[in-house]
Formats: C-alpha cells, structure tokens, sequence
C-alpha cells in the first residue's frame, strides 16, 4: 500500500511527512514525527487524552484521518512552551497540583487552551463544559478546573494569544 | 489490513465511487469510521471522502433549513438559523467531537449514539443523497431500513423550522454530567393550534437500534391541550410497542421504568 506525502504546521514550524492509507493523525505525531505529547488512551474518541488543536478547535487526533490535516495547522502540548517558558496553563497546573497521573494532562491542556483562546474569563461552568470530553481517571476534576480557572486569571490567552 | 484512501473534489464521483465499492465507507468527520478503522473492522477496506464545499454548508429556505452533511456539531451551534437545533448539538459528546462529528454521519451512528437523528426524526427531516432528484427520503423511510443506504452518499438533511420555537423540545438523559452516553434521549414537536396539539411527532433516541417514534405516545397527544392530564395519558404509554435495549448505560428494565419519568418533565417544560 503506498504513502502518501502530507504537509501541514506542527506548532508553528512546517512539517513533511508520509502517512499510510487510513492512519491517524495521533499516530503519524508520535511514530512518525516524534511529538509524543499527545497521548494514545482509548483509541475510540473517548477519553480525549489525545486532544490536539487544528487550526484553533480542539481534535481528537486518533480519529483525525492523518491526510486530512493536510495545509493546516497543529498544535499540541509540545507547542505550549516558549523556549524555557512554560504557558501559564502549564504554569497553574504545576501550582494547583493538577496533574497526578498525568496521563490526561496534555488533552486536558490542549482543551482549556481552545477555551482560553476563545473566552480569556470563562466561568466555572464553562470550564467544566470545555474539559467534559476528557476523562482524568484519577479523578482529579476539581484540581484542574481549579489551574483552568487560576491560568484565567493569569492572563494566559493575552500573553501567548 | 491496509485502508485505502481515496478522495474526490466532487460530490458525484465520491458517490460514484461508494456506490460501486461494497467494502468501502464514507468518512465525514471521523468519529465513527476512524473509530472502526482503530479498531481493526475487517468490513471495510476503502475510505472516500469529499472535499466539496457544498457539504459545509446551510440555507435558510422559506420553512426549512437545509444542512450540508459535512457540517459539524459545532457548525450547528455557531449559526443562527439553527438556535432550534443548537441545545441538541450541544449536548452530543465534548467541544473535540462536535468539532469533528457531521449531521451526515450521526444518521448512520449506532445506538446508543444518534441523539441528533432523534431530533431530526422528531421533525420530520428529508435527506437529499447524491444523484437524487425530488424532494428528498423522508427520515421515517430512511430509518425503517437504514441498511439500504449504506453505499449512498447523503448530500444534506432538509429540516422543517418550528414556527413557534417553544413547539420543539429535546431532552438527554444521560448518568454523566456534563458529557454522558444516553440513557435515552427524547425529541417532541408539538405544534399548537387553537390551543391543541396537531401533528404531534415524539421521537426516542437509544431505546432501540435506531430512533424510533413512540407512536402511541403521538395519539395520546394528539388533538389535546397540553395540561396535567394529557401529559399522564401520554406518560402511561411511553413505553408502548418499545422493546428499549440493555447495554453497559442501562438495562432494558430500567429504560421502560425511567422513560414516562422523563417523557413527563419534557411535556411538562422542564426539560429541552
């Protein structure tokens, strides 16, 4: 079966690579391109551990066909950082102890990032809704709603838009 | 097993394309053939796709509203002819599904998913395939055998707007909160006139293998003011000629049991 070469912006840098016929997009970021950030949990798009941005909206990349990515951009926790500079979502999780396991932590990143990109002062409910796609089987709900809420107040959007 | 890709610019050749190939499957947003291929489903080997415009897109036509079978859950939500539709978009899966999941493939979805088809049901939606000419299958015809359009290629869905917005209603029951699998999800229109219910349509998600319409529920409704006691004549059939599933949400037992709770806070206004 052959490959099919596909070009698309990982985190702000451009990205070539080949992808076999029905690979996912998680797939292609960890075997392939070596950005293990986002997580493989169910497999089924339910646990939402591997949540990626394209073009801004939150993904789940192992049910994202890798092809269809193609021209657009990909961003994953990896991309969070600025040099030595952690986001300060990355900052309040580490405060607020909101990661355990940390096995959810990059999808639950990824989908308070789409939140604050989009509402900078979101309520708590709101931050509820945005992270309901992804599971924490540690349970440690309140924690990261808690980072969510407190990387709000920080300013996380305005800095890093 | 290898998949093979392949993907059209137009809507014709895609259809083409699936009608002629029994073993492929048509991906829209992915969240139901991406889960097949993870999966390891040997039924398939082909996935077509289309990337024609046509299928993100949706007009407001005089009573109806037709929506491209690309369009996403959160495309449903974002736009403004839509606001009846919106509080069922918004409660299938997380932002990352309703970013992903199209009305075109939750026709096709298993139970316990398809929420929106019951919605969709319930209003007496027409679906427009590729190659099709006329006004479109109704969703009662497409669902009395849905296997038979499995190699069609549905173009958009025709939805019928509620004159008075009150006249729709839609309610999940689900045990996880904000985000769950339903349990069962109810859609009801009931237009008014003269103060009683005509044409009442009351359609079930996740009570069978596809949505289904509780049509005793319909008669009990029809033609009455929706007081206390027609709510109670239509809650006491709710389960009447409905076989509910048992699944890891609920059992069968336990459907028949909570469905007239639920059907009576829907008719009752407390839930949409």
């Amino acid at each position: 079966m052959s490959r099919k070469p596909i070009q698309f912006t990982l985190n702000g840098s451009e990205r070539a690579t080949f992808v076999a016929g029905g690979q996912n997009l998680l797939d292609v970021l960890r075997r392939g391109i070596g950005d293990l950030t986002p997580k493989y949990g169910c497999g089924q798009g339910t646990c939402g551990t591997c949540t990626v941005l394209i073009d801004g909206e939150p993904h789940l990349s192992c049910l994202t066909l890798a092809e269809t990515v193609e021209g657009r951009n990909v961003t994953t926790t990896a991309g969070l950082a600025t040099g030595n500079t952690l986001h300060p979502l990355q900052d309040a999780f580490m405060e607020g102890f909101a990661a355990q396991c940390g096995y959810c932590t990059p999808g639950m990143l990824m989908a308070a990032k789409a939140l604050l990109d989009r509402n900078p002062n979101p309520t708590r409910d709101e931050v509820v809704e945005a992270i309901s796609g992804n599971i924490c089987r540690c349970t440690g709900y309140e924690a990261i709603i808690e980072a969510i809420l407190a990387a709000s107040r920080a300013g996380a959007p305005r800095q890093y838009g | 097993m290898p998949i093979r890709v392949e993907t059209y610019g137009g809507i014709d050749d895609a259809a083409r394309a699936l009608r002629e190939n029994r073993t492929a499957r048509y991906l829209g947003g992915g969240t139901l053939v991406m889960r097949s291929v993870n999966e390891a489903d040997q039924s398939f080997d082909t996935i077509i796709r289309s990337t024609d415009k046509s299928f993100g897109q949706i007009q407001a036509q005089g009573d109806s509203v037709t929506i491209g079978a690309g369009v996403t859950m959160a495309g449903v939500i974002a736009h403004r002819d839509l606001a009846f539709l919106a509080p069922v978009a918004r409660v299938i899966g997380g932002p990352a599904v309703r970013a992903m999941a199209t009305v075109g493939g939750n026709l096709f979805a298993s139970s316990p998913y398809g929420d929106f088809t019951a919605a969709l049901l319930a209003l007496d939606a027409k679906i427009n395939f590729a190659g099709q000419t006329g006004p479109g299958t109704g969703i009662d015809e497409f669902l009395r055998d849905r296997s038979r359009f499995a190699q069609s290629l549905v173009v958009s869905v025709v939805v019928p707007r509620p004159r008075d917005a009150s006249a729709f209603r839609f309610l999940k029951i689900s045990r996880v909160k904000p985000k769950g699998i339903s349990l069962m999800s109810i859609a009801a229109l009931l237009p008014q006139s003269g103060g009683r219910i005509q044409g009442a349509r009351v359609a079930y998600g996740a009570m069978g293998p596809l949505p289904l319409r509780a049509t005793a529920v319909e008669r009990a409704l029809e033609g009455q003011g929706l007081d206390s006691g027609t709510i109670e004549r239509a809650a006491s059939v709710a389960t009447e000629g409905i076989e509910p599933p048992t699944n890891g949400i609920a059992t069968s037992w336990y459907r028949r049991e909570v469905a007239a709770v639920h059907l009576r806070r829907l008719l009752s206004g407390q839930g949409r």
